[in-house]
């Protein structure tokens, strides 16, 4: 089987915090210890709904110390393909799940001498778990969170009332922006900037980071990549001699392992790089949604990464 | 000529690139001896504006030149253990999105390297342009000490005396190349010592 080791985990809490993001506890079913993991980590959550099984990552949220535990809050999102409503409407306190190991790729990089945080939303979650482990070290850090709204702000309150001089709030809806240049031109040298939040700033910053100078090195992100829903396009599995529906909702990655074949993935976000397949052959055009491959494999029309990207034609013929 | 092409090697041996000018808020250079050919290469008025240089002549004459740069800060220090005081203080005070320019020779570029790791910029983002002599900083493997502007292959220790060979083993830390003893086998059998190309 692909994707990081499965641990079957009990439900122990779900705690709606607004009208948008609610929080879900698993325990270990078996009630032994979860391994520890490191700021940034996610967890894929398998949610078996029918006879559709999605397999969705949530950064964890919880201290990484805390072995008793895991937390995750997802944002409910009702243009998507119904993971997140899935967690909302039907995960009660009680049900038993299965989530993977953690994996992270949106580390720490514990070289730095300071650590900027840039969050946007929901893209808070990994900064819970990299500030509780910097906490530990009496670490550097300091926090720029953008909320849309004070009603829509998760744990602000939590943030505000506990590091009160490492935590500055914007709401959107009062008109408050990061002051980004003077933030990135202030800071010491050896500080890393991290960014997780919608595509739209995390392009920002990266390109502000660029303009002001800032090594490629010094500056992590993560971007909360879901599957989007498209058009149902047909694809022949050559390896395994078998031509699959990839259906509206369901992404190319979740297609091939319905059909019983055994698919490598770590992310299922276009971040890993995991699932990276061959092409064989195709008359159509691709959706490219990664940020794995690079403009010219994007163009060259011989890899695509399933977990996120889709199709849009006559053939495709994957080398799986 | 002040520009020599270093045969390829292993993976360890440092690759010294050309400067070039890149954007940032504030700019760091720092060079010995011929280096200095490679500042007034890749300076633009706009970033002298912003521009701090450090400078180890060597007895080499570029200081006049460097100097009608016009950089906003501007030191001409005897050695690199002299310089280097003001090298660590023009970090710590530094912002980020400095921009780091290295020039001269390896032992040069390799220390202040050295710093500006130690500052906090990766060594990715710090560039460097091999210029002037060729001799290298060289660590002994058997007493640990350093022997400066060694030119020949072998050489001797200046610390313990031992015959050592020059290896294109690099240390980033300890910016120094390793000299391991040549005539540990047959003592007394050491191959007259040649320049480290030749
Ligand atoms: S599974 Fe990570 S890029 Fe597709």
């Amino acid at each position: 089987m692909s994707g990081a080791e499965k641990i079957a985990v009990t439900v122990t809490d779900v705690v709606p915090l607004n009208d948008l993001v609610t929080r879900f506890e698993f325990k270990r079913a078996d009630n032994g210890l979860l391994p520890t993991f490191s700021g940034g980590a996610h967890t894929v959550v398998e949610m078996r709904d029918g006879d559709i099984t999605r397999l969705n990552p949530y950064s964890l949220m919880s201290d990484p110390m805390d072995q008793s535990r895991y937390c995750i809050s997802v944002r409910r999102d009702d243009e998507g393909r119904g993971g997140s409503v899935f967690m909302h409407t039907r995960v009660k306190v009680g049900d038993e799940m299965v989530i993977s190991y953690p994996v992270n790729l949106f580390s720490l990089d514990l070289r730095a001498k300071k650590h900027l945080f840039l969050a946007g939303g929901i893209g808070i979650t990994p900064f819970l778990a990299q500030t509780k482990q910097l906490e530990r070290f009496n670490g550097n850090w300091e926090l720029h969170y953008a909320c849309r709204t004070e009603s829509l702000g998760s744990y602000v309150d939590e943030l505000t009332s506990h590091h009160p001089n490492e935590t500055h709030i914007y709401y959107d809806d009062k008109k408050q922006m990061i002051d980004l240049v003077n933030l990135l031109e202030g800071q010491p040298l050896g500080t890393h900037v991290y960014v997780c939040g919608p595509k739209g700033m995390i392009d920002w910053v990266r390109k502000t980071a660029t303009n002001e100078g800032w090594p490629r090195e010094a500056v992590h992100y993560e971007e909360f990549l879901a599957p989007q829903p498209g058009k149902p396009f047909e694809v022949k599995l050559a390896v395994s001699n078998k031509v699959i529906q990839v259906g509206e909702h369901e992404s190319l990655l979740e297609a091939i392992e319905r059909a019983g074949v055994d698919a490598p993935y770590l992310c299922r976000g276009g971040a890993c790089g995991q699932c990276e397949t061959n092409v064989i052959d195709y008359a159509g055009n691709f959706i490219h949604r990664d940020h794995w491959l690079d403009d010219d494999e994007h163009a060259g029309g011989q890899k695509i990464m399933p977990c996120v990207s889709r199709f849009e034609g006559k053939t495709l013929v994957l080398d799986r | 000529m002040s520009k020599f092409t270093f045969p390829e090697s292993i993976r360890s041996r440092p690759i010294y690139g050309t400067l070039e000018a890149r954007v940032g808020p504030a700019h760091l250079l720092v060079a010995d001896a011929h280096g200095a050919e490679a500042i007034l290469d890749v300076a633009t008025p706009q970033m002298m504006e912003k521009a701090h240089i450090i400078y180890i002549p060597k007895g080499e004459d570029y200081e006049d030149k460097l100097r009608a740069l016009k950089p906003a800060s501007f030191y001409s220090g005897p050695s690199y253990p002299a310089a280097e005081p003001r090298l660590r203080k023009a970090l710590a005070d530094a912002k980020m999105g400095l921009q780091v320019y290295l020039a001269g020779t390896e032992g040069l570029m390799g220390q202040a390297q050295n710093a500006a790791m130690a500052a906090g910029i990766p060594h990715t983002a710090i560039q460097t342009e091999h210029r002037g002599s060729i001799a290298r900083r060289m660590q002994c493997v058997h007493c640990k000490g350093i022997t400066e502007e060694v030119e020949t292959d072998p050489f001797v220790c200046s610390h313990c005396g031992l015959n050592l060979f020059v290896r294109d083993h690099y240390s980033r830390r300890l910016a120094a190349y390793q000299g391991v003893r040549v005539d540990a086998e047959d003592p007394g059998n050491v191959p007259t010592p040649k320049g480290i190309y030749e």
